[in-house]
């Protein structure tokens, strides 16, 4: 990452407009092409950098829930879990811990009711207990992480 | 709940707007053109519809998502809490406020299993830094915190976001 792509980063983690030419702002601002921001973010994504770079759903506004979900899985059989759960296209983030809960993922669906089935179905499928964690408030969400070197 | 209540106003075109951007953005001078190539409609409706679902808040932005490893945050701790419910709204707000906490979450105990319902999470660049975060949370909740620890992430397993199944 040179300084550029580290502004690149820090500046569009906090999104584009809607518009015909929505980097052309920052280019401007960077004296560069349009052509070569979009060219830095995919080299940036290609690199791992970015995980994504697009629209961010929030399912709660679309009348939707999201949970917290954990499991605890034994070491020989963490591939084979992680393989079921990350198949499940509900399953937005998946993180190993170490914990006994070793498994932490969320599950975001359109409808409410169909988180528990998703819950279910990764239990039958696994053979471990899933623990349901919903949010039940929001103190706070949204650091932006500041790429700094 | 009906259909219309659990997903209100989101109409086909938006559903496969929607569906064709949640992989990603098409990384080029006038991406929402080429959206409007793609899905066969006229380049102000593409802008319009997304105007509307970030006013509406279905979306929440169109941005860059970091990897933080990839930014040299290697510590990624889960901080979980078992703080009195008597007082856990007014001090689940100032966890929330420092600085370095980037969710704070009230979620249920599931005893005896899961002890803990406060959430806050803390990225830096060592364990100790979140270890030393983790102080500061503890002398701001007191004895209202009964138990405590720290998960550390090793992996990202999965990080797509949100994606809309087939309806």
């Amino acid at each position: 990452m040179d300084e550029i792509d580290r502004v690149l980063v820090n500046r569009l983690q906090a999104g584009i407009p809607v518009a015909e030419r929505p980097f052309a702002g920052v280019a401007g601002e960077l004296g560069i092409p349009e052509a070569e921001v979009c060219g830095r973010l995919q080299r940036l994504l290609d690199e791992g950098t970015l995980t994504r770079f697009g629209p961010m759903i929030d399912a709660a506004a679309l009348g939707g829930a999201f949970t917290l979900a954990a499991m605890s899985v034994p070491p020989h059989d963490f591939d084979r879990v992680a393989a079921i759960v990350n198949a499940r296209a509900e399953v937005a983030h998946n993180y190993r811990r170490e914990h006994a809960y070793n498994m932490w993922f969320v599950v975001a669906t359109e409808r409410p009711e169909a988180i528990r089935a998703v819950l279910a179905e990764i239990e039958t499928e696994s053979g471990y207990r899933v623990l349901d964690l919903p949010k039940r408030r929001e103190y706070f969400v949204g650091l932006r992480l500041e790429a700094t070197r | 709940m009906s259909a219309s209540a659990a997903a209100p106003g989101l109409d086909p075109v938006d559903r496969r707007l929607l569906k064709a951007t949640q992989a990603g953005l098409p990384l080029v001078p006038r991406p929402y053109h080429a959206l409007a190539d793609r899905l066969g409609l006229a380049p102000q409706e593409v802008m319009d519809r997304c105007e509307r679902l970030l006013a509406r808040g279905v979306l929440r932005r169109i941005a860059a998502v970091p990897n933080h490893y990839a930014l040299g945050y290697h510590a990624n701790g889960m901080t979980v809490w078992d703080v009195d419910d008597a007082r856990i709204d007014a001090l689940g707000e100032r966890v929330g406020a420092l600085p370095f906490v980037s969710h704070c979450y009230l979620r249920p105990r599931v005893p005896p299993a899961w002890p803990y319902n406060l959430f806050a999470m803390v990225h830096a660049e060592t364990r100790m830094e979140v270890v030393e975060r983790a102080e500061e949370i503890a002398g701001l909740l007191g004895d209202a915190a009964r138990a405590r620890d720290i998960l550390f992430s090793t992996k990202i397993l999965k990080k797509t976001g949100m994606r809309l199944g087939a309806e």
